[in-house]
């Protein structure tokens, strides 16, 4: 069966050896939203560095809409999976808003009249069209946020994964925000500790805490358990 | 915290602003060139140069006030030429105590000098004022500069300013604990030694956060395919305004250094 | 203070041409062999590491500290980046800081960059390293060889930049030798403990938060025997060459010499015309302002037409 992403006990160390991942299995269908949610040091980031290929791991495998991610396949993966990092500043690193956008098709190797239209159609997704000849130092939070998202989506990939996206965001912008990743029609796996937006728009939510995943259902169940989100730091609404 | 105020660039509607900046780039280093190749004491050609930037000025619609208060930056400089006065040999314009006597020759040398430094500082303030520097990285790329430079030229300008705002944030930290003691005669802010490892810590703790935050770009590059290999998008190709205005120029101060040579 | 100006950045004008075309010829080649250097070493992650370090540098450079009188240290950064980079990766993020600070800031000229990245990046870079690694070789690696090393490195790389720029200054006849090296020497020598102070607290807090670090760089560099031979070259050079060039009691013809040698080509026909009518303006030079003054009134003319031609279509 078909799945956006398979991943199967998987286990992960740094190298100082602190265990950061144990026997992690998770698979998500397409066009599932899926939240990821659990205390900070409960492994959520290195999970999702391990769906780009970024990171590998000791044991266990990961396949991302049926490609094993290793080495032979990391252009295509990369291709496929677009993760976003939690701070924005992070991830915009070319002067304009453009080159940002562009990096990722350019790097696809795709012809340049292609790259300019990939940019226009992915800034045109989060609503900033009128964007692409801006600089990234005078945009605000929020305008960022949508930007790195961009960034990701010239690249067309299927699956949407997402490190914090509304950390750091004032209400206003946090609102329009969720409103962008409900309306975006891809595969998300969204890691965050905003509870009230995964009851809004994700229907599945996973709980992770030290290296495990602890929990995985339907949002509506698990946030009316509150003996198990207390007993992962979670504060249900 | 924002701190745009290190970005000189100033939008505005005008001729200088529109021009193609690998154009821009090139005239203005071809201006510099002039300046130097000026000889000393050709004031023909020093006000010539100065009419033509003033034009230049005028038509950025950056203002006058902006570019002479910045082109002042070029002052502190000048001392180190102002021995020049006495020290040429020539007739003697002006005694002055000490022995010291101003040379004719002397005066010219300074002034050209002077006039040559300052009028390149504008030209300098002028193209940063109207080009966003993207786009002078642009005209780098066209010039043959090496990618690789030109890349790490880019990344660094986009993180002066994130990491601006944090060498800011620190200097403000500091400043918020650095209160001032009731005691009289107290010593404030401790001794030099303690002030210069304070300053140093914070200069540690930026190097340690921008090591920190190359890796997470890297990360952020390589999950977009990044390979290690500088790409970019081919450059507009010039067209043939553009060529006449670069040629056109660039006769002017050929012409402007014959008469230089040539008159005086 | 945020952006005090340096002495150590020439601006354009104060060298001559001959002087900024040598120098320029050197760092291109010397850029360009970093270059292929650091490719080969660092791989595909230079390109963040030295474009975050060169801001890095950049904004190290706002922090200051009163010294005392008014006057402030604060960071220029040859050494502390030659010892957390090594030598190669060192000349490169120099050579962008003050690339930079040349084109967006005017600190320092655009036609004698070479010669402020001459001096910053290659004489800087390479004296820090021969200083700190011989310094690391007689202390086996122990903790005081870190910051007597980083000291004595800064301080150096400093001082003996700011020779070079009083040499070249002296050697553009913009500045007479006996007064320029001195003065430069006797203010980077104060400059130069500002800096040295600054990259030692730099150094403290890396080696306390990450050991690691602090020992990749410099103390590992591969095969940097070239960068250390070089350093010495040009320290010992400049050490001799600078109080020769400024204690002759004859300095002023030596300078004159290389003044005269350097600027024949730059002579105007019209100064062999002895035609005075004041004292160091003759009427020949009058006539020029005024052939000056004229055309200038061409070229306010033609920018007007041209400011004037742009204004009716918008207004239109």
């Amino acid at each position: 069966m078909h799945h956006s992403i398979h991943v199967e006990n998987l286990s992960f160390a740094y190298p100082d050896g602190h265990a950061a991942l144990e026997n992690v299995s998770l698979h998500i269908e397409p066009c599932e939203k899926v939240a990821l949610v659990g205390p900070n040091g409960a492994g959520k980031s290195t999970l999702l560095l391990h769906l780009n290929g970024i990171l590998s791991g000791s044991s266990g495998s990961v396949r991302v809409c049926s490609l094993a991610v290793n080495k032979a396949n990391l252009g295509r993966v990369r291709a496929m999976v677009g993760l976003v990092f939690q701070s924005p500043d992070d991830q915009l690193f070319s002067p304009t808003v453009f080159d940002d956008v562009a990096f990722g098709p350019l790097y696809q190797g795709l012809p340049a009249e292609q790259v300019r239209q990939r940019v226009a159609e992915a800034l045109e997704a989060v609503g900033m069209g009128e964007y692409a000849g801006r600089v990234s130092h005078h945009l605000s939070v929020g305008e960022k946020k949508r930007i790195a998202i961009a960034t990701v989506l010239s690249m067309q990939p299927e699956v949407l994964v997402l490190d914090e996206p509304t950390a750091g965001l004032d209400p206003r912008a946090r609102r329009s925000l969720i409103g962008l990743l409900d309306e975006l029609p891809l595969t998300m796996l969204v890691s965050t500790h905003d509870l009230r937006m995964v009851g809004e728009i994700f229907p599945r939510m996973l709980i992770m805490d030290e290296g495990r995943v602890v929990a995985d259902g339907p949002t509506a169940q698990l946030m009316r358990d509150t003996a198990l989100l207390e007993a992962h730091g979670l504060e249900g609404l | 915290m924002y701190v745009h105020f290190l970005d000189p660039y100033r939008p505005r509607p005008s001729l200088v602003h529109a021009l193609d900046a690998r154009v821009k780039f090139v005239l203005t280093l071809a201006f510099i060139l002039t300046c130097a190749l000026t000889p000393h004491g050709a004031w023909a050609a020093f006000i010539l140069l100065f009419a033509i930037l003033l034009s230049v000025e005028m038509l950025s619609e950056l203002g006058l006030g902006y570019v002479l208060k910045r082109s002042a930056l070029a002052l502190p400089f000048m001392l180190a030429a102002l021995p020049l006065l006495f020290t040429v040999p020539g007739e003697t314009l002006a005694r002055l105590p000490a022995g010291l006597a101003i040379s004719a020759a002397g005066l010219e040398r300074f002034l050209s000098l002077a006039l040559k430094s300052w009028l390149s500082v504008q030209a300098g303030i002028v193209l940063a004022a109207s080009t966003p520097f993207p786009d002078l990285l642009l005209a780098m790329r066209a010039l043959r500069i090496p990618r690789l430079l030109v890349a790490v030229f880019g990344l660094m300008w986009r993180y002066l300013f994130v990491l601006a705002d944090e060498a800011l944030r620190l200097l403000r930290a500091r400043a918020a604990r650095s209160g001032q003691g009731g005691l009289p005669g107290a010593k404030i802010g401790g001794g030099l030694a303690w002030r210069a490892r304070v300053t140093g810590s914070m200069a540690g703790s930026l190097f340690l956060r921008a090591f920190e935050r190359s890796d997470r770009i890297y990360m952020a590059m390589v999950a977009r395919g990044y390979d290690g290999e500088v790409r970019s998008l081919p450059p507009p190709a010039l067209r043939p305004p553009h060529w006449l205005t670069l040629a056109l120029s660039l006769l002017v101060f050929i012409l402007l250094l014959l008469i230089a040579y040539l008159l005086g | 203070m945020l952006l005090s100006i340096s002495p150590m950045h020439i601006p354009d004008g104060f060298l001559s041409i001959p002087v900024s075309i040598i120098l320029w010829i050197a760092i291109v080649a010397v850029v360009g062999y970093a270059l292929k250097r650091v490719s080969a070493d660092l791989g595909e992650r230079q390109i963040p590491l030295m474009g975050v370090l060169a801001a890095a540098i950049f904004a190290g450079q706002m922090l200051n500290f009163a010294v005392a009188g008014g006057t402030s240290g604060h960071l220029m950064g040859a050494a502390l980046a030659t010892i957390l980079l090594g030598p190669w990766a060192g000349i490169l993020v120099i050579t962008c800081v003050v690339a930079v600070q040349a084109l967006i800031f005017q600190d320092g000229g655009l036609l004698v960059l070479g010669a402020n990245i001459f001096n910053m990046g290659v004489i800087g870079v390479a004296v820090s390293y021969t200083v700190y690694r011989t310094v690391q070789k007689f202390s086996g690696g122990r903790k005081w060889g870190l910051f007597v090393g980083g000291f004595a490195a800064a301080w150096l790389s400093i001082e003996v930049a700011a020779l070079a720029v009083g040499l070249q200054l002296a050697l553009s006849g913009t500045s007479p030798a006996n007064l320029a090296i001195p003065a430069m020497a006797g203010i980077h020598a104060l400059i130069g403990i500002g800096e040295g102070l600054i990259t030692v607290g730099a150094l403290a807090f890396l080696y306390s938060a990450r050991r690691d670090l602090v020992q990749a760089g410099a103390s590992q560099a591969p095969a940097g025997r070239l960068v250390w031979v070089a350093g010495l070259l040009i320290a010992l050079a400049l050490a001799v060459a600078s109080p020769l060039a400024s204690s002759r009691p004859d300095g002023l013809e030596w300078v004159a010499e290389q003044k005269g040698f350097l600027n024949t080509a730059q002579d105007p026909a019209y100064n062999i015309i002895p035609d005075y009518v004041l004292p160091g303006i003759s009427n020949e030079a009058l006539a020029t302002i005024l052939a000056g003054i004229v055309g200038a009134l061409i070229v306010f003319g033609v920018a007007l037409g041209m400011a004037y031609a742009r204004r009716r279509p918008q207004a239109g």
